[in-house]
């Protein structure tokens, strides 16, 4: 028997398949990053958080495959993906240098259907908390959740080097609104008149600056493994179920 | 190079199974913990991917990919249980 498929889910009709894709456009996002928009025809669009598999083979054969996350979402066959150079790295330093409009990438996706957001319809809050990198696909979800006009209070905690190296910077400070609320922190220069707020992100600033867990929020955390899990520790210190954290890591230290 | 976690498992086990595992849960055979595979510690240094248990570090699963083959093991994972969306 099969599901009737004007009801059948998103996922269902999102089976992971292997994808080529063309490169659109390329910019720099941040001093160490950069934003690749892809042309993938084949794209059954994706859920906000999914990520997909990078494959790169070279001449000899030899593949590396690396996971980025997705900044788009919905039924688009433009995909959005925004990668940060890790020095000395196999695949960054190709995807932000070398790669040129025009060049093609094999993908595998979308996948991943655990670190993802959907509307809901329902108002319960959610609390988004990033590293880094792991901003990306915080702002996939912040960016699906405006587009939806969903009504669920969201705010983001976004833990970054610098001004200079907040991704998706516009298009973060566009979506604050009554249901979207940008709070940034510095961890090595501030702008203008904010530098003794310069810092890593603590336990005391997770209770002084999210959403307490007496609301009950969905929480949703991505950036450096050591970021996500000392994050995580102290969500759970602070009374949040360990249900109503979802991690995911990027890697690093 | 330190762990990931069990959501970059989806492209592995894409390749294997129709649903997507991640977001399943399943219980530990070292501990008797139960979680979603997303949430196990994952190391892709090894030959292949290894799948830990969060609570014990008991290997969860194992997958080695070598072009024309690839090995999957789940014995340390037991009654796997998927929701239907
Ligand atoms: C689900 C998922 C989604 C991801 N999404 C993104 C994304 O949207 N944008 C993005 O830029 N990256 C993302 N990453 C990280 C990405 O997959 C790679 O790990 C990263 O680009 C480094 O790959 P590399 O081949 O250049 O480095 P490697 O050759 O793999 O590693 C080189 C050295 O850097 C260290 N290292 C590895 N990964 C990191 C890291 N993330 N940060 C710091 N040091 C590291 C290694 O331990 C090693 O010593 C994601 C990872 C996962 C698991
Ligand atoms: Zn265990």
């Amino acid at each position: 028997m099969s599901a009737d498929p004007l009801t059948r889910p998103d996922t269902a009709r999102r089976r992971p398949a292997w994808h080529v894709a063309t490169v659109a456009e390329l910019a720099p996002e941040t001093p160490t990053a950069a934003r690749l928009v892809l042309d993938v025809p084949t794209w059954p669009g994706n859920d906000a958080g999914a990520h997909l598999d990078v494959r790169l083979t070279a001449p000899d054969g030899y593949q590396a495959t690396r996971s980025y996350s997705i900044a788009s979402s919905g039924e688009t066959s433009r995909v959005v993906l925004a990668v940060d150079e890790v020095p000395d790295g196999e695949v960054s330093p190709f995807l932000v240098r070398e790669l040129r409009p025009g060049d093609q990438l094999e993908l595998h996706g979308p996948l991943g259907a655990f670190f993802v957001w959907q509307p809901s319809r329902d108002d319960r809050p959610v609390q988004l908390i990033a590293g880094g990198s792991g901003v990306v696909p915080l702002y996939a979800m912040a960016a699906s959740h405006a587009a939806a006009a969903d009504p669920a209070p969201f705010r983001l905690l976004y833990s970054v080097r610098t001004p200079r190296h907040v991704f998706f910077a516009d298009e973060l400070a566009a979506l604050v609104g009554p249901a979207f609320d940008l709070d940034l922190a510095y961890t090595r220069e501030a702008p203008d008149g904010r530098q003794g707020d310069i810092g890593r992100i603590t336990k005391d600033t997770l209770a002084a600056r999210t959403i307490p867990a007496a609301r009950r929020p969905q929480v949703f955390v991505c950036g450096p493994t050591g970021f996500v899990e000392a994050v995580a520790s102290w969500l759970r210190a602070l009374g949040h179920a360990a249900a109503d954290i979802r991690t995911e890591r990027f890697g690093g230290t | 190079m330190t762990h990931l976690d069990g959501n970059v498992l989806a492209g592995a086990l894409a390749d294997i199974f129709s649903v997507d595992l991640t977001p399943a849960s399943a219980r530990c055979t070292g501990c008797g913990a139960v979680a979603q595979l997303a949430e196990a510690m994952v190391y892709t240094n090894a030959p292949g991917i290894v799948a830990r248990c969060a609570t014990c570090d008991h290997v969860l699963a194992t997958v080695v990919d070598a072009g024309d083959r690839l090995w999957l093991s789940l014995t340390g994972l037991s009654g796997i249980e998927l929701r239907r969306a």
